[in-house]
């Protein structure tokens, strides 16, 4: 892969902690991302990748530290949350498209509600993006109608009508079929070679492996590594990273004599 | 020899016509503000409004278990007594509002606590704001949701005014009682009685079927 040179900062974490009651979920995670860049981020269950994710999108607040998104502060009280929140569109693990719209409404709502855009223009906009991620057909579906892996692609779709300067994915591919989890993953791909910026929480390894710029290993709300995917995936630094990445390592039980049950 | 005398009948029927008319002016006019104050209930209780919240549960409690007569009387003979003057229209209405406001409260608070929090967040994440996330997400499937409960209200309200002839409005009831009183014809006024009872109430069982189901079509398929 071609070394990016990266642009200026996009999004700025500094020092940020957050807990639920006693339980601390960041604890004083700083992270910065640049324009252009994708980063992906794993680590076990709980270890707060998902909360990161909301804490950036303002959908939780935080009790300490900042982050700011072209150098403005991001918070659920902010006056411009909304303006904010434009400018980083959200992809969800459970597509939470609106069940009472059609996909093309799903898509329109925002950019015609909230950017006051013209209805006509949207609407092209949306049946190019629909085409491409090839569900032009089902635009006066339902979200019922669609397969998981079709309403994942659809609310990739209604976060792009936004014209987000950065995406947030929060593990897309989880709730999906092994069949479905490519096709939701091309589209993903294909947005990494348009250069956008994007912040991918994900457990498919082989995926992060081929298209993350940084891979960040987190556990217990910290940041234990950030490096190239390269070097994460065969040298990684900490024993905590190298027991995480063995979970997905299979030991052969072929060549070993059966025993007997 | 008839079970029914007709020439009876048709000679009643314009005095239930009117009454039918009163029932269904004031079932209206009590329905709609049984709805707005629903909708507000429902709203204060869904973003837990501090203060409010308590107020209005306070009013569900009361409002539901006390019954309809109780509030007409003390809406109508009680509110004199301290001094504020009042008529028995007016009472009919308020006592009908204060009544269904809590079960339209209730109607639509479980549409609305039906709806996952993660639809707010996605509509929020896509930069609504929150009225917007409200009126064009939430309330929308909420309504869905709460249809067959409000159906449900809606016809219950209708049928309770039937105890308005108790504070002397003339609505069908009071007809009825006040034929079958002067006449003694009670077949023919109980008969009158339950045909226009039927009149008024089936069209709007059927308008709530149809408004269900295309409410529902598209969560839900037909």
């Amino acid at each position: 892969m071609a070394v990016k040179i990266l642009a200026e900062t996009l999004l700025s974490i500094e020092h940020i902690t957050k807990s639920f009651g006693d339980n601390t979920v960041l604890d004083d995670l700083s992270l910065a991302v640049h324009k252009g860049e994708v980063i992906v981020v794993v680590g076990p269950s709980g270890c707060g990748k998902s909360t990161l994710l909301r804490c950036i999108n303002a959908l939780e607040p935080i009790q300490a530290g900042e982050i700011r998104l072209d150098g403005e502060i991001i918070e659920p009280n902010s006056k411009n949350i909304t303006e904010l929140r434009q400018k980083v569109g959200m992809v969800f693990q459970s597509y939470d498209l609106f069940p009472h719209l059609s996909v093309l409404d799903n898509i329109l709502l925002a950019p015609c509600k909230v950017q006051k855009r013209a209805k006509a223009e949207v609407t092209a906009e949306a049946m190019t993006l629909l085409e491409r991620v090839g569900l032009k057909d089902k635009a006066k579906s339902f979200p019922r109608e669609l397969s998981g892996g079709q309403k994942q692609r659809v609310a990739i779709v209604r976060a792009l009508c936004m014209h987000p300067e950065m995406l947030l994915f929060d593990e897309v591919t989880a709730a999906l079929d092994p069949e479905m989890v490519r096709e939701v993953l091309d589209v993903i791909l294909q947005l990494a070679a348009q250069g956008r910026t994007m912040l991918i929480v994900t457990h498919e390894m082989q995926f992060a492996r081929a298209i993350a710029d940084r891979v960040i290993f987190l556990d217990g709300g910290k940041i234990l590594e950030d490096a190239p995917p390269e070097e994460f995936f065969t040298n990684p630094k900490t024993d905590r990273a190298r027991q995480f990445l063995h979970i997905f390592e299979f030991e052969a039980v072929k060549h070993h004599e059966p025993q007997e049950l | 020899m008839a079970v029914l005398n007709w020439e009876v009948i048709w000679q009643y029927l314009p005095l239930y016509q009117e009454a039918a008319i009163l029932t269904v002016r004031l079932g209206t006019a009590g329905i709609a503000l049984a709805i707005l104050i629903g909708l507000i209930c429902a709203i204060v209780q869904y973003f837990k409004v501090p203060v409010l919240r308590h107020v209005v549960a306070v009013y569900i409690e009361i409002s539901r278990n006390t019954p309809l007569l109780v509030q007409l009387f003390f809406l109508f003979y009680g509110l004199p007594k301290i001094g504020i003057p009042t008529n028995a229209t007016v009472c009919g209405i308020a006592g009908l509002a204060f009544l269904g406001g809590s079960y339209m409260a209730e109607a639509f608070r479980s549409g609305l606590e039906a709806i996952p929090a993660i639809q707010t967040e996605s509509a929020l994440s896509l930069g609504l704001s929150q009225a917007q996330t409200m009126r064009y997400v939430i309330l929308p499937q909420a309504a869905a949701v709460s249809m067959p409960a409000f159906m449900a209200n809606v016809i219950f309200l209708l049928k309770e005014t039937s105890v308005f002839s108790a504070i002397s409005l003339m609505d069908l009831m009071f007809t009825a009682k006040d034929l079958i009183g002067l006449y003694y014809k009670t077949t023919e006024c109980l008969f009158l009685l339950v045909v226009f009872y039927l009149l008024i109430l089936l069209p709007v069982s059927l308008l709530g079927s149809l408004l269900e189901r295309r409410l529902r079509h598209a969560g839900f398929g037909s």
